[in-house]
């Protein structure tokens, strides 16, 4: 055994089973022609592209979300995780929760678990698959873009999101 | 220096040694570095000559009367003599030192085009080429109101010259064309495109970038009009480019950008320009990267062009062979006659993934469009990951980059 392979790896924790599932089988994959709300986020190192899709209730609230776009695994998933957790929720819980999973995932590597939103993982279980991106920071912005596009979307803002 | 003498596949080893940072780990395992297509590493040679120069001879060049700025000056002129030897230029005064490829085209496109061109002109460029040899020429073209023409390739990535002849007419005013495509590996018969071109008195820019590190490259058997390349492809520091330019034409093409260095005479009513090479660089150049780039060619020079060619030729072969054999692996640019850079495909893995995956284990390769964005179009695709070769490289780091696209299908099986 080398040293190498005894060491955790920390690839099958980026790559989880929930992420490969998202990333093949995307949820609410397509576009809204009747959005009341969309927006693009745009990777320009990578290429990652996609659009998301929303209609909102005269409530404030998000009826139905989808999105379309090509990516890497971490994106799409992202992006499909995204969709499942925030149809139901209001404009303002979205952006809550935009902001609890871009701090969380930019907080640097797993283990540093100060100011962290202790009711995060009872919330947003699923979510918790995207904690693999921590250990690898280039790849922090492919988890993060469907989130800046939904922030851009649910804030009207016109020019397409970057992660850039 | 003994590399001369030595045979290839002997002395690969030691051409390892020569560069320093290829001697150490990442992510906990041996570096493997399939990335020279990007940016190729530096022998210790070159990293020495240019500490050398930092700590002996900085001043600035053609300005001081003082030792330090002489040894500079006599430094950075022996590098463009050098440049000059290495791509068989007929005169130093042809070889205009730049900041990289770009900066060469950008200077063609803007120097020689655009005061010559209108509506009605066309500039020929190809499929294949990377953006640093597409987008100078559109800029040209909006400026100008000319046409740019883009020659097909076939399906294996070559051009096809079928095609390729009926578009050279006679109002085509220019000619692009890289020697070697970056994200592909395809060599072009750029001889023969030159022959064509030449019959029909259509200037060619030949983009370099890829064929000097690989390649023995003589200007003068080409018969090209311009060859743009860039230092750091070819084991030189960043930011050193070469436009070789056909004297006859640079002498009519006005200066590219204005400032010192270029300057025989200046006063508020006019200024005479300095004399060719140095018309077209003004301003304080990289000094010591042009000297990193002589060193260069000196390591080059004793390694032999010919070693190199003969012995990339070989481990690429291998490489191909291997990466065919590896199940879902889709190879994109097969053409008959390659550079050793190799694009390809797993299953469905976005080859984003594949590049984390590879690093983890401490392999580099280039992921995405590689600023080829119309290649990945004509494909159908949206990105390749790519292994680029050279000399330094042997058949373990192409073994673990094997082992290593195993490891994906395992994480993604």
């Amino acid at each position: 055994m080398t040293a190498w392979a005894a060491k955790k790896d920390e690839l099958y924790d980026l790559y989880r089973e929930l992420i490969l599932d998202h990333a093949r089988k995307p949820r609410h994959f397509g576009r809204l022609d009747q959005a009341t709300h969309t927006a693009q986020g745009i990777n320009p190192l990578c290429g990652d592209k996609l659009s998301l899709y929303f209609i909102v209730d005269d409530n404030g609230q998000i009826e139905t979300v989808s999105f379309e776009g090509s990516g890497c695994a971490i994106s799409m998933a992202s992006a499909s995780l995204l969709t499942d957790t925030v149809i139901g929720l209001r404009v303002d819980q979205a952006e809550a929760v935009f902001d609890a999973i871009t701090s969380r995932l930019t907080r640097g590597q797993a283990g540093d678990e100060s100011d962290i939103d202790v009711n995060f993982e009872a919330r947003y279980e699923k979510l918790v698959a995207l904690d693999g991106v921590r250990e690898f920071p280039s790849r922090v912005k492919c988890a993060t873009l469907a989130w800046h596009a939904l922030h851009s979307a649910l804030n009207r803002q016109a020019v397409p999101a970057t992660t850039e | 220096m003994t590399h001369a003498q030595r045979q290839p596949a002997a002395s690969a080893a030691d051409w390892r040694k020569d560069f320093p940072i290829l001697d150490q780990t990442v992510n906990g395992r041996p570096l493997v570095y399939l990335d020279s297509a990007a940016s190729a590493q530096q022998p210790a040679a070159v990293i020495d000559a240019v500490a050398r120069y930092h700590r002996e001879s900085h001043a600035n060049v053609h300005r001081g009367v003082h030792t330090l700025s002489h040894r500079a000056t006599d430094a950075y002129e022996g590098a463009r003599d050098k440049i000059r030897e290495f791509i068989n230029a007929a005169n130093r005064s042809e070889v205009v030192l730049t900041s990289g490829t770009t900066e060469s085209i950008n200077l063609v496109a803007q120097s020689f085009c655009r005061p010559r061109i209108g509506p009605g002109d066309k500039i020929l460029i190809t499929h294949l080429e990377h953006h640093a040899n597409i987008v100078p020429w559109q800029l040209v073209c909006e400026q100008t109101g000319a046409e740019l023409v883009v020659a097909p390739i076939d399906d294996q990535g070559q051009l096809d010259l079928d095609a390729l002849w009926p578009l050279m007419t006679n109002d085509v005013f220019m000619m692009g064309i890289g020697h070697v495509s970056n994200a592909l590996g395809t060599i072009n018969p750029v001889k023969e495109i030159i022959a064509q071109a030449r019959e029909r008195d259509i200037p060619v820019l030949v983009d370099g970038a890829q064929g000097v590190p690989h390649l023995s490259v003589d200007v003068q058997d080409l018969d090209c009009d311009f060859y743009a390349f860039s230092g750091h492809k070819m084991f030189a520091p960043t930011g050193t480019g070469v436009l070789y330019g056909r004297e006859s034409l640079l002498e009519c093409m006005p200066p590219y950008q204005g400032g010192g260095d270029m300057i025989l005479e200046v006063s508020f009513e006019s200024t005479t320009y300095n004399e060719l090479p140095y018309k077209f660089e003004a301003g304080t150049p990289n000094i010591s990267g042009v000297i990193g780039f002589g060193a260069a060619i000196d390591y080059l020079q004793a390694v032999g062009m010919s070693c190199v060619a003969e012995y990339e030729s070989k481990l690429h072969d291998y490489m191909v062979s291997k990466l065919a054999a590896v199940d879902g692996i889709r190879l994109i640019g097969t053409a008959n006659n390659k550079a050793s850079v190799q694009s390809f495909l797993l299953d469905d893995i976005h080859s984003h993934d594949l590049g984390t995956i590879l690093d983890h284990q401490g392999i580099a390769i280039r992921t995405g469009h590689h600023c080829a964005m119309p290649v990945m179009t004509r494909f159908g695709i949206s990105g390749t990951a790519r292994a680029s070769l050279a000399f330094y490289n042997n058949a373990d780091d192409v073994n673990r980059l094997i082992d290593g696209l195993q490891k994906a299908r395992k994480i993604f099986g």
